[in-house]
């Protein structure tokens, strides 16, 4: 009616329509879905039917598309650093000061092309990396895992192997207890949603805010189904530093525990259950290995000191009392246990020194409680819809384009749908990614694998450089989040200007983050600007059915609602080109243009048995039909609870990985949940950090720690609400203008700081107050947001801001992005992984004193202008 | 005659922003001839979400509250801007983008500091109801459009339908002694306006201390009993719905192991902590 048109995308908070008018973005709204589109699923629990709206219920995040798209950081067009010049003085220490003039895409795509060429000739494979972020717009032909995949595979590159570090504490801890490897050690989740709300009588949220993480891609989506389980009368609790979103909308018990203690709590917790008999005895008898090895340390009968509600309260800062009611009232019910953004693994908790000692805990108690026994078991609502399963269709993890095998879960799903010309990287050379400034500075650093094949594979480790290959001499930087995403991350800033880096590229669509720290910058355009396909939520990969935290599978074109902004080109293309002067383009595209792999993506799912490609491209999406109800899946762990084969619709364990016959009992070397696990006792008795009968170590960084005398503090910095990691902060993005992300103090825009009450006072820190964070790794500059909703001691903020901003003031310098991991320790959790523990900081916070001379010269600024 | 007005439903409100998002989606960039010029990508946002945390660990409890253009039928701001901000027959104020050019004084008109002052366009601006969408046949604005958690309702009723309805479901406005007449509706707006006092109950069993279940409590004031409950696995209780006007009130637990009394001044909601019979 207002003469636009209507486009559909998809993004990592959900399904949009996009209205289009002369060229232009007029509006996103959350997709709604119309009488034509297929019935929805219904649950019946306690006498009331229960069915989720007919609409996306998307993320904040999501609805700012329109507004990255016209950020003034665009990138619109190739640049080069006035003071580089590849045939001679490169300048590398000047990365990050100097600026950039303006050059043709040829030119560009030239000096990439040939510098490649010189890599390869003069230092050999390896010599050139490709670090790659953990995440990407969305889209199944576009993402890094697929495209980035296919064109770093044709030339050949030093791996940066990443921690998982949304798994840390489940990878490197829990999943020896249990198994599920292929999950990178965390529960599947299946049939969860109906089994909380027929059965369940409490929700314990541990380290789990899904109101602000959102099941990853699925918006809110989620809180439709808490809402109900709070009318069933489902009681909740939140064990967390932060009263979080979702403490503060459904209310509940508040156990406000010191970051990184939880594993001490869990103890206590189950010293009570052990001492008044408040576990399952038979399940413990029939369905686990080792609890009196584990109750004998609970006891304190191995090292002289019982793990009571009394001994953790100095640790925690929860009265015994709460914990033994808590005890009581867990043991008694029928619980789900809550841990992470799905309920179902991840949790901020898990990223700390302590994070496997929590996780393992978490797998122990439910253990001890009969997981999979009806109501009891992980999850917060956030997982387990009884979606149609067997409809195929890839996730963005299972290949794409890339061709890649081994990488990625093509070899399982993608490549057999859609055969493509495969592709392979020659290079065996890895670098571990939290390591990856230091092994450029130092020339070395060794690395754990993050591998989920088999429980195993950690304990490898891999260093660099290895023989044969050429240390790292260029870096093809896809984006530019490391700054804001990465441990200790200011040593990043050494690492771009070594002289052994000879070449720095970034392709990128904003300017922001490492983009300034590069030699050539080449623009590129975000996903409304081309073609994809992808379906909401499906990350496929480890998340195997990680459709199952939406209400309706939604499969959507991606269309490309308008014409690239500037001179700025898809990744795709800008591939095609620098491999096209390589004389590889044809081995890239095999034909095809974009919209062409949209067209074998849709041809290799089951979409064409039920939607012509031409009515899918006119509607823009497609909703599969929810599941006949008799055909729902299974609840997660029930078999194992009954003692039966097991009957989820997952293709793990591998066959050879069950213990006596195939699909009897878990992974684990006993085919049951190990209380002490045997591969730890295979594997690491050297290593005291990982003792084989879980222990509490408290952090090597929290308040027992020598450094706490002079930072008191423990910092913690989570997912961001708001953002989806680097993604929509900054730029001016509608994100940034949300007051409950940044506040607009001198024309700045400042990160937040959650401070207690108490400890502002104490400070003489008022509410909005410029305040200075620091530690001997650096300083940042927030702005504090004081209540009491942090635990005194605690201050709590979030990673990822996509400013990385040095400044002078008065001889003192200082951030004021709000890159907060400029603050946390680079060091791995424990001996012998390569893990992140960003929960681990301690800090300081003072009044900034120079708050009045920065406002001083800005106000000046803003005159000069 | 129908007109709009719009109810909020408060304690639904997460704080998430997808109405302020989506508000600044519908207006960035955007022109709406007769409507809105284009809003400013930086700064201030029509709608607002304010929070009131109350109590203190682990008792506390956390209101959002969005505020916006209350479309009010008595309205300071067009007394102020004459025939520059307009009423119209649905009930929506509109201020005219062309003729509010330049009349920054309009912005402090507003007692509910609803209106933003667009520097760009110098015009002052407002949430619209999103009249110009009503217009071309939308049923809803986009704020509720985009809600996860229906915080918002568009309704369109005749104004005696919709102050039977207000009387009913005790709905209430923002200031109502101003007499502005808005036609944006709370429900549930005492958890914004009222305190709680709350406790934590234990008693000291031989040596070990425990939270007390099932004490009774009560709440009196000059020896007059207001309310009574009683206390939950945790040991915990609370009174809600107090006016935080500086009275004192005074809490009593009485279980078979003891009593325990405390007095508390209540001008914000008090957490007392632990109450040992
Ligand atoms: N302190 C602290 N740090 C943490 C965590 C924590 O809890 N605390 N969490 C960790 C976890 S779990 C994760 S997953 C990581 C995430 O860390 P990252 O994956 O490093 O963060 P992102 O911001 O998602 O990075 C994505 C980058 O890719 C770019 N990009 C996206 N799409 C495109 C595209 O189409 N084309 C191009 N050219 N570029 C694109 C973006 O601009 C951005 O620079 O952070 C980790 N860091
Ligand atoms: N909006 C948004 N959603 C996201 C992301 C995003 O960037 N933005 N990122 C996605 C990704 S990649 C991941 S991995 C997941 C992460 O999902 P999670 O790992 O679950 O998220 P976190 O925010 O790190 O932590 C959740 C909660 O743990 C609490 N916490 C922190 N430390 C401790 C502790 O020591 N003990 C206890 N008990 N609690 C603690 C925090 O206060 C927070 O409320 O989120 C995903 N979802
Ligand atoms: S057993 Fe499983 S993998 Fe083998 S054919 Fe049947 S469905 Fe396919
Ligand atoms: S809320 Fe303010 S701007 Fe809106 S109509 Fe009333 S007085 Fe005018
Ligand atoms: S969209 Fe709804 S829940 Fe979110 S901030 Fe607005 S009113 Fe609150
Ligand atoms: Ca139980
Ligand atoms: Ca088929
Ligand atoms: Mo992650």
């Amino acid at each position: 009616s207002d003469g636009s048109l209507r486009y559909t995308t998809c993004t990592n908070g959900g399904p949009l329509f996009v209205y289009v008018k002369d060229g232009r973005i007029l509006r996103v709204t959350p997709l709604e879905f119309d009488a034509t589109d297929p019935s929805t699923w219904m649950i019946e629990a306690r006498g009331r039917k229960f069915s989720p709206p007919r609409r996306a219920l998307v993320a904040p995040h999501a609805l700012t598309m329109k507004s990255l798209v016209y950020s003034d950081k665009r990138i619109l067009h190739p640049m080069k650093r006035v003071d580089f010049d590849p045939d001679g003085e490169r300048n590398p220490q000047n990365r990050g000061k100097s600026g950039y003039v303006r050059i043709t895409w040829d030119e560009a795509l030239d000096i990439v092309a040939k510098e490649i060429n010189r890599q390869k000739r003069v230092h050999g494979p390896g010599a050139i990396t490709f670090p790659m972020s953990s995440h990407h717009q969305w889209g199944n032909v576009g993402y890094y895992l697929s495209s980035l995949m296919r064109f770093a595979n044709l030339i050949g590159f030093t791996r940066v192997a990443a921690n998982p570090d949304s798994w840390e504490g489940w990878y490197w801890g829990a999943m020896h207890h249990f198994g599920n490897s292929m999950r990178v050690g965390v529960p599947a989740g299946y049939g969860g949603i109906e089994d909380c709300l027929k059965e369940a009588e409490m929700i314990v949220f541990w380290s789990s805010d899904p109101e602000s993480t959102n099941g990853a891609y699925a918006g809110f989506e989620g809180t439709t189904r808490r809402l109900w389980a709070k009318e069933l009368g489902i009681e909740f609790v939140h064990i967390d530093p932060h009263c979080n979103p979702t403490a503060q909308l459904f209310g509940g018990r508040w156990f406000s525990v010191r970051p990184q203690t939880d594993a001490a709590l869990a103890q206590a917790i189950m010293y009570v259950w052990a001492t008044e008999g408040l576990y399952d005895r038979d399940y413990v008898a029939t369905r686990t290995t080792g609890f009196d090895e584990w109750k004998a340390y609970l006891l304190g009968e191995t090292d002289g000191v019982p793990k009571t509600p009394e001994w953790q309260e100095s640790e925690t800062g929860i009265p015994a009392k709460d914990v033994r009611a808590l005890a009581r009232k867990w043991g008694g019910r029928k619980v789900y246990l809550a841990v992470g953004m799905t309920g179902t693994g991840f949790g901020g908790a898990g990223r700390g020194a302590t994070g496997a000692q929590w996780a393992r805990c978490m797998i122990m108690m439910m253990a001890m409680q009969g997981w999979g026994k009806p109501g009891i078991n992980f999850g917060n609502l956030e997982i387990g819809i009884p979606h149609d399963l067997h409809f195929y269709f890839p996730g963005y993890a299972d290949g794409g384009i890339s061709g890649d095998l081994a990488f990625t879960g093509n070899a399982v799903n993608n490549y057999q749908r859609m055969p493509h010309i495969l592709t392979m990287n020659p290079v065996k050379q890895m670098v571990p990614r939290q390591q990856m400034p230091d092994a450029i500075i130092e020339g070395k650093a060794t690395g754990y694998l993050w591998d989920g094949m088999a429980q195993e594979a950690q304990f490898a480790p891999f260093t660099y450089p290895m023989p044969g290959y050429s240390p790292i001499h260029m870096i093809y930087r896809y984006g530019g989040s490391s700054l804001s995403t990465v441990t200790r991350s200011g040593r990043w800033v050494d690492a771009y200007r070594h002289e052994s880096i000879e070449f720095v590229v970034n392709q990128s669509i904003w300017m922001e983050g490492e983009a300034q720290f590069a030699d050539v910058i080449l623009p590129a355009c975000t996903s409304l600007e081309r073609w994809d396909i992808g379906e909401w939520a499906n990350s496929g990969g480890y998340a195997h059915h990680g459709v199952n935290v939406v209400n309706h599978r939604v499969v959507t074109l991606q269309h490309k609602c308008i014409e690239p902004l500037g001179e700025s080109k898809s990744d795709y293309e800008i591939f095609t080109a620098i491999l096209t002067r390589l004389g590889l383009g044809a081995v890239f595209t095999e034909g095809c243009s974009e919209l062409d792999w949209v067209k074998r993506v849709f041809d290799s799912s089951d979409l064409p048995d039920h939607v012509s490609w031409k009515k899918f491209c006119r509607k823009g999406y497609y909703v599969v039909p929810p599941e006949k109800p008799e055909l729902r899946q299974p609840v997660d762990m029930r078999w194992f609870a009954e003692g039966r084969r097991k009957d989820l619709p997952e293709p793990a364990p591998m066959p050879s990985q069950y213990a006596e016959q195939f699909g009897m009992g878990l992974q684990t070397p006993s085919g049951k949940l190990e209380f002490v696990p045997e591969i730890f006792k295979r594997h690491t008795t050297d290593n005291p950090d990982r003792p084989a009968v879980n222990r509490y170590i408290p952090s090597w960084e929290g308040r027992s720690a020598e450094l706490s005398e002079r930072y008191p503090l423990q910092m913690i910095a989570t997912h961001s609400r708001y953002s989806f990691h680097t993604s929509m902060d900054g730029k001016n993005s509608a994100v940034n203008q949300v007051d409950d992300h940044r506040a607009l103090i001198a024309g700045h825009r400042f990160w937040l700081l959650r401070v207690n009450t108490a400890d502002a006072a104490a400070r003489g820190i008022r509410h909005h107050d410029l305040v200075k964070i620091f530690n001997v790794r650096g300083a940042v500059i927030c702005a504090a947001d004081i209540s009491p909703l942090v635990t005194p001691g605690v201050v709590k903020s979030y990673e990822a801001s996509a400013e990385f901003q040095l400044i002078d003031v008065e001889g003192e310098t200082v951030e004021i992005g709000g890159c907060l991991n400029t603050l946390t320790p680079d060091r791995s959790q424990t001996r012998g992984t390569s893990s992140m523990a960003p929960n681990s900081c301690l800090v300081q916070i003072e009044k900034w004193r120079n708050a009045e001379a920065f406002k001083m010269a800005r106000a000046a600024q803003e005159e000069v202008l | 005659m129908s007109k709009w007005n719009l109810i909020i439903n408060v304690g639904r409100c997460e704080n998430c922003y997808n109405c302020v998002i989506a508000n600044r989606d519908e207006h960035v960039g955007n022109d709406f001839p007769g409507y809105a010029a284009p809003a400013a990508a930086v700064g201030a946002s029509p709608i607002r979400i304010l929070r009131r945390a109350q109590g203190s660990a682990p008792m506390v409890e956390t209101t959002y509250l969005p505020v916006m253009c209350n479309h009010c039928d008595d309205a300071p701001c067009i007394r102020r801007a004459g025939d520059a901000i307009r009423k119209r027959d649905d009930g929506i104020v509109i201020i005219d983008p062309v003729k509010s050019r330049g009349r920054k004084d309009i912005v402090s008109s507003c007692p509910y500091g609803a209106i933003v002052w667009n520097e760009e366009q110098q015009v002052p601006q407002t949430w619209l109801f999103d009249a110009h969408l009503l217009d071309q046949g939308w049923d809803k604005p986009r704020c509720q459009q985009s809600c996860p958690t229906d915080v918002f309702e568009a309704v369109k009723l005749d104004d005696a339908a919709m102050k039977k309805m207000a009387e009913a479901e005790g709905l209430k406005v923002l200031k109502p002694n101003l007499g502005t007449k808005p036609r944006v509706w709370y429900r549930g707006l005492e958890r914004w306006e009222t305190c709680f006092i709350g406790g934590s109950v234990s008693a000291d069993f031989g040596g070990t201390i425990e939270c007390v279940e099932a004490a009774d409590v009560t709440l009196s004031q000059g020896g007059t009993i207001l309310a009574k409950t009683a206390t939950d696995g945790f040991g915990d209780f609370r009174f809600n719905k107090l006016a935080g006007d500086g009275a004192t009130f005074r809490i009593d637990v009485t279980h078979a192991l003891g009593g325990v009394w405390r007095d508390c001044v209540l001008s914000e909601s008090v957490y007392l902590g632990e109450l040992r019979l």
